[in-house]
């Protein structure tokens, strides 16, 4: 059995009082309770500060490109189905850069865990805004503030029929903790939304913009009822809602995958003979 | 006996089931079989052409004089009548050309009408036309016969019955009217088992399939979508995850992380998808991930000439990339070599955890060739890869340990307690982000300074092909093999002359196992022959061994070197450059 510090990484290189503490400390105690060993599961990560969060743990990691970390993962499930598959990533690398691997993820259904580190701006480049940056925010680089509508990345997972969409928040930690333990345990791709401030680049969304607004939401939501879901998920202002928004089943892509379906790919030996006997069919 | 049928029509009227069907029919008949084709960006109507070349000895690429022609529509007749050679014949149909021609050249085989009778309907015309040829070189119908059976096996007896007698119908038609046939077939040496027909594409699918590739990702994309389709169409039966990606990134991330897995992987594109996945290529560097990139060369720059051929990238394949790192580039010139060469650059590729490239073009990707068979003793398969109890019975284990090599034991991730950790940042031996200067210069000497001279000592010399003593040498790589050991063959016997061929490209071979630059240098003229505008292989060679060529012949119109065109065109440099030493 594991404890807490078997999940001990490197020393964090984030900035004194970054949302990204709470939200490290929340993810190893989720995966303790959980009972998953940092050889147990995979990391996929992508570039901002969001991805170097694997590497404050321990568990085996690709850390890879800016944007491109669904890719990899979902290759790493095709391959090997019996390793869970947890996709770290931020906004701006997942939303941004990653958005069309965002949408064929969903799409495919793949049993990913992807955990978006939301903290509406991109930190690691100094502040620029980022696709869920709140319209009006001015940066250096939107000197007259930001024109484009925020990307709803709840609303555009519940129109693609994610099988889990949840929202946390990292000032509301043991919600979280429990929203990340449904999300790996729930059979499907599973997208976690995670709001945690940046306090050097962000002064407007803070911990305390969050703390006026977030609530959790009730058990008088259905998630499994999709028009409730998305009229939750265009709720962003005032207040704003955390907890499960929307949840159905849909079958696992690796499960409709005929040559995976009995012992995932890396178990198969290669074949060399059989492989072979394809020349003959070019006499 | 050396004959050259060429079909011409527009897309979705069946050349290629004609140009097939008859390219199956000769190999089977035992002849030497050479294809190719031309076609436009669009699934019906243009104009596009198939051509067959078949001969009692072994050819290696087209010609340009056309035996037969068969024009399956006014276009076709038109703009390739031509190029007949003296006794050539055109084979046609009148009411679908709604022309009729007058004269010794011209042969109207009523297709349709023989279709309709027969088969009812007008899907048989391809049957009669391919018929018809068979009467014209008075061949015995048999095989063609077992052909249609066997690819119509799947719709019944009676569609079988109906194009065997479509087929019948269209030989006796030529035999009967075709008086102006003076064609003289060799005997038919029809022996299971001598002669493998195989394209181009489907031989780089088959190379990967037989070096245990198991995941593939691409994006379709001319001309690499034909490994796609095979690897997709064998992955049931084979055990593969084949995997059609949102986008070329997405396909290269996915190669990446299907290798990281534990399985051997590849990805293919063209040109503009490979622009995308030039990202992901630097990422394979740096976590020293092991994937097999096919790279179809196609006109660009852009979207160029989506169909056609061209050797435009190859210093693209060689330098491509933000940072430093290994890699491996090969291109073969056959479709034997295809299969070959794939098995080496999936072996390299594990073995040292580099990228490696198969960089091919479209006319070797849809030329059919006939050889003698692939040797499977050639055919390595070794798994470098740590799994097992190997990596159970390991403690401590570091992703990018240092060692003697540079190669760190490449693990499973999962399959033990050991952690596989790796980063696209710079990272230390256990695979975490670092950015201190001492880690990283040891690190780019693991992961690329010491690899480097190993990987070269790998890489095969170029081959000659001629006169030992050769005193015009024509060089070339990849896909133009075949025209460069016809035009010796044709030439050999008014010059002392030879071919030098390069398929291993990256690292560039050493002198050390064969001195080929002394070759060159011993050579009157050094002529390099390229499907390019700007001598990228000359450009390359002198990079890299400070060799200059005499002479160049390039090509950048988007079609293949033919054979005649290209023997008059090296004659003439041939004799310009002569010219002008002995004037010097």
């Amino acid at each position: 059995m594991a404890e807490l510090k078997d999940y001990e990484g490197q020393s964090p290189a984030w900035c004194p009082g970054c949302g990204n503490f709470p939200l490290l400390k929340t993810f190893k105690q989720a995966m303790l309770e959980l009972g998953l060993e940092p050889h147990q599961f995979l990391v996929v990560s992508g570039i901002g500060q969001a991805g170097k969060l694997p590497h404050y743990t321990k568990c085996n990691t690709f850390n890879g490109l800016h944007g491109r970390t669904l890719p990899v993962g979902t290759a790493a499930r095709l391959v090997n189905n019996k390793l869970p598959v947890i996709a770290v990533a931020g906004d701006g690398d997942c939303y941004g850069e990653g958005g069309n691997h965002f949408i064929h993820a969903i799409r495919r259904n793949m049993n990913i865990k992807l955990f978006v580190h939301d903290n509406q701006i991109y930190a690691l480049t100094k502040g620029q805004a980022s696709p869920t940056t709140g319209e009006g925010m001015v940066t250096k680089s939107q000197p007259f503030g930001v024109f484009p509508e925020p990307l709803n990345p709840i609303a555009l997972a519940i129109s693609l029929h994610c099988t889990f969409v949840a929202r946390g928040f990292v000032g509301d930690a043991d919600f979280l903790k429990d929203l990340m333990k449904q999300a790996i345990e729930y059979k499907g791709f599973a997208l976690l939304d995670i709001f945690q401030p940046c306090v050097i680049y962000n002064k407007v969304n803070t911990y305390k913009w969050y703390k006026e607004r977030v609530y959790r939401v009730g058990p008088e939501h259905d998630p499994t009822d999709r028009m409730a879901a998305m009229k939750l998920a265009l709720e962003f202002g005032e207040k704003i809602p955390t907890g499960v928004i929307y949840k159905c089943e849909r079958p696992l892509y690796e499960e409709r995958y005929p040559t995976i379906v009995e012992k995932p790919l890396i178990e198969q030996e290669f074949k060399f003979e059989e492989a072979l006997k394809e020349l003959e069919t070019f006499y | 006996m050396d004959y050259t049928i060429k079909i011409g029509g527009e897309a979705g009227q069946g050349l290629q089931t004609i140009g097939g069907m008859l390219g199956k029919f000769f190999s089977r008949s035992g002849f030497h079989i050479f294809t190719h084709q031309d076609y436009m960006s669009r699934i019906r109507g243009g104009h596009n052409f198939y051509q067959v070349r078949f001969a009692d000895f072994p050819i290696t690429c087209s010609r340009s004089a056309l035996n037969i022609l068969i024009a399956l529509d006014k276009k076709s007749m038109d703009e390739h009548r031509g190029e007949l050679a003296s006794e050539g014949i055109v084979l046609y149909d009148a009411e679908t050309i709604k022309q009729k021609y007058a004269g010794r050249e011209f042969l109207d085989v009523p297709f349709r009408k023989i279709s309709l009778e027969k088969g009812h309907n007008i899907v048989m015309e391809n049957t009669v036309a391919v018929g018809a040829v068979l009467g014209m070189f008075n061949m015995k119908t048999e095989l063609a016969e077992k052909l249609l059976a066997e690819t119509f096996e799947k719709k019944g007896r009676e569609i079988i019955d109906q194009n065997i007698a479509a087929l019948r119908a269209g030989y006796e038609h030529a035999k009967k009217e075709c008086l102006q046939c003076g064609f003289k077939v060799a005997e038919a040496r029809p022996e299971p088992g001598r002669l493998m027909l195989i394209d181009g594409t489907t031989a780089l699918g088959l190379g990967a399939l037989v070096s245990g590739v198991k995941f593939y990702s691409a994006y379709p994309m001319t001309p690499s979508t034909g490994i796609l389709l095979y690897l997709a169409g064998k992955a049931r039966k084979h055990g593969l995850v084949v995997e059609q990606a949102e986008d070329e990134i997405a396909a290269i991330n996915m190669a990446i992380g299907g290798s990281f897995a534990g399985v051997r992987s590849a990805t293919g594109t063209s040109g503009g998808g490979y622009a995308l996945m030039v990202e992901g290529l630097s990422l394979a560097g740096m976590t020293e991930t092991p994937i097999v990139i096919f790279l179809g060369q196609r006109p660009g720059p852009a979207t160029g000439f989506p169909t056609r051929t061209e050797q435009g990238d190859l210093l693209n394949a060689c330098f491509s990339s933000h940072g430093e790192f290994p890699r491996i580039v090969f291109a073969p010139g056959t479709p034997e070599e295809a299969v070959y060469l794939t098995n080496k650059a999936f072996d390299l590729a594990e073995k040292y955890q580099v990228p490696a490239f198969i960089l091919f073009d479209t006319y070797l990707a849809d030329s059919e060739w006939t050889l003698p068979g692939i040797d499977s003793a050639k055919l390595k398969y070794i798994d470098y890869r740590l799994r097992g109890k190997g990596l159970e019975d390991i403690t401590g284990y570091k992703r990018h340990a240092f060692t003697e090599t540079g190669v760190t034991p490449l693990a499973v991730p999962g399959a033990s307690r050991n952690l596989v950790v790796t980063d696209s940042d710079e990272h230390d031996e256990e695979g975490h982000i670092v950015e201190d200067a001492e880690t990283r210069v040891r690190m780019v000497e693991k992961r690329l300074l010491k690899k480097l001279p190993q990987i070269a000592r790998e890489i095969g010399p170029p081959k000659i092909y001629g006169s030992p003593k050769a005193e015009i040498v024509l060089a070339g790589w990849g896909s133009t093999f075949g025209v460069l050991r016809a035009c010796v063959d044709h030439l050999k016997d008014r010059y002392e002359i030879a071919t030098m061929h390069f398929t291993e490209l990256n690292p560039f071979p050493l002198r050390e196992k064969f001195d080929y630059i002394k070759v060159l240098e011993g050579a009157r003229l050094a002529i390099c022959v390229e499907n390019n505008a700007t001598r990228q292989f000359a450009r390359l060679m002198r990079m890299e061994t400070g060799f200059n060529f005499t002479g160049h012949i390039n090509k950048f119109d988007g079609r293949p070197f033919l054979l005649d065109p290209f023997v008059k065109e090296v004659e003439e440099k041939v004799a310009a450059l002569m010219a002008l030493s002995e004037g010097a």
